[in-house]
């Protein structure tokens, strides 16, 4: 019985003539952190799509509690939410809409809980407005509460802060402090340290 | 900061293992809301919905005013025209099939659903029939009389243009589905598309035709349903296939 919940090994992929991903390797347990830096081009969301099977490594595998994913795809998805650099969210919904169509597909939400997690990302004055007039960072905001909602162990996070204010980046550091408290997973692709201080978080560089 | 205090696990928190399974969303559910989030969509963007249907209404509005009109002639050709301006008109809707879907990212979160896609996608294409194929149906009454198809014959029209057009969105999806990586993909979808669609053309017009005359119709109508289950079978797995290929 492996130790590490999340493994990772020798990952490779090849995009064209270029090795974006040359032998990544790690391995994170219940309650860890990894932050994932590196040059813009390094293969940050590379490696995050690789991990989700969102992307085909040409070699390598990625384990959950000891067995190589691919085994069980739908199993590990189910585990697992991918945050990518777009939110997504449809224009043409209300940001409660978005959420409880997006997060209503992976498990049942009732309309306390999503008021709840509306409020906890600051956003119970506009959850009744279009997401198309919703600035960058609000939609983030949305992103954010769906995350909580879909209350999954492994979080695939790609630039998670990005638009967001000082308070929105300190709500971020809140929302992964609770999900390792609970035992669970965070990878986060990251140009800037996360704004959280982690006992247990640990960096890899990805060489350009 | 709470978080400050690192990552072990408090005492009395449910696992996620157990939480997970009781709140899982089945997969009925999940196709439920799929269905409906499409269904809320179109009525929020009404002129992709309306697109089509003016497009099969002004073929064959103007279709009487370019040959003549004379019913006898109109009736004539009205199979063919009926079923030409509803293949295009289906083709028409088409593009916007995955396309909104692939750029929001929609895509990508249903395949990561821990659902089948396959399922996910047959719920988006059964949104796409109701809101293009069974509109389309019920538009083909009015169709059919301004081109002097008797009146007995419209309900088998309705029924036939129903289940042909559901072969349509089935058999378009797959084509929709591989030209998401495609930039301005319309002609691309046409060429892929209708050779497949050539059946439901020819039965459908088939169908129609005996419907006109009076004739037994049974065995068109049998076949345009034996494509429409083909396609429940098999297109939302290729088309399934083809999103993941558009993903990576």
């Amino acid at each position: 019985m492996p130790a590490q919940t999340l493994e990772v090994k020798n990952l490779q992929l090849w995009r064209g003539e270029r090795h974006v991903l040359r032998g990544v390797e790690f391995a994170l347990d219940c309650g860890a952190c990894l932050e994932v830096a590196g040059a813009n081009g390094a293969g940050k969301t590379t490696l995050l799509r690789a991990i989700c099977g969102l992307a085909y490594p040409e070699e390598g595998e990625v384990l959950w509690k000891g067995e190589d994913v691919r085994r069980n795809l739908p199993a590990f998805h189910s585990s697992l939410t991918y945050l990518g650099h777009e939110p997504p969210l449809k224009a043409d919904l209300s940001a409660r809409e978005n959420l409880r169509y997006w997060v209503g597909v992976r498990r049942r939400v009732d309309a306390d809980s999503l008021d709840a997690a509306l409020e906890r990302v600051g956003a119970q004055r506009w959850s009744d407005r279009l997401v198309r007039t919703l600035s960058a960072g609000q939609r983030r905001r949305v992103t954010l509460a769906g995350l909580a909602l879909l209350a999954v162990p492994l979080w695939l996070l790609d630039e998670p802060t990005t638009h967001l204010d000082a308070d929105g980046q300190q709500l971020v550091g809140s929302l992964i402090g609770e999900q390792l408290g609970r035992g669970g997973m965070v990878v986060a692709a990251v140009h800037h340290a996360l704004p959280i201080a982690l006992r247990d978080s640990r960096r890899l560089e990805l060489p350009l | 900061m709470s978080s400050g205090e690192g990552p072990a696990v408090r005492p009395g928190t449910a696992t996620f293992e157990s939480s997970a399974s009781i709140d899982r969303a089945g997969p009925l559910v999940a196709a439920r809301l799929a269905l409906l989030r499409d269904l809320r969509l179109a009525f929020r963007q009404r002129g992709q919905l309306v697109q089509p249907l003016a497009f099969f209404a002004m073929v064959i509005l103007l279709f009487p005013l370019a040959v003549s009109p004379e019913l006898a002639r109109l009736r004539e050709m009205a199979p063919g025209v009926l079923w030409v301006a509803a293949l295009l008109a289906s083709l028409l809707a088409l593009e916007f099939l995955f396309r909104d879907d692939a750029h929001d990212g929609t895509l990508e979160q249903y395949a990561l659903s821990g659902h089948s896609l396959t399922w996910l996608l047959f719920a988006k294409i059964s949104a796409h029939w109701l809101l293009t194929g069974l509109p389309l149906a019920l538009m083909a009454p009015l169709a059919g009389l301004s081109l002097g198809v008797p009146p007995q014959a419209l309900p088998a029209i309705v029924g036939s243009v129903a289940v042909g057009t559901a072969a349509l969105s089935l058999i378009g999806s797959i084509g929709a589905a591989l030209t998401l990586g495609v930039k301005r993909s319309g002609a691309l979808l046409s060429l892929l598309t209708v050779p497949l669609s050539l059946p439901v053309l020819i039965f459908g017009a088939r169908a129609t035709q005996l419907a006109i005359s009076g004739g037994p119709l049974l065995a068109p109508l049998e076949l345009l349903g034996a494509l429409a289950v083909l396609g429940v079978t098999l297109a939302p797995l290729a088309a399934a296939a083809a999103v993941r290929i558009s993903l990576e």
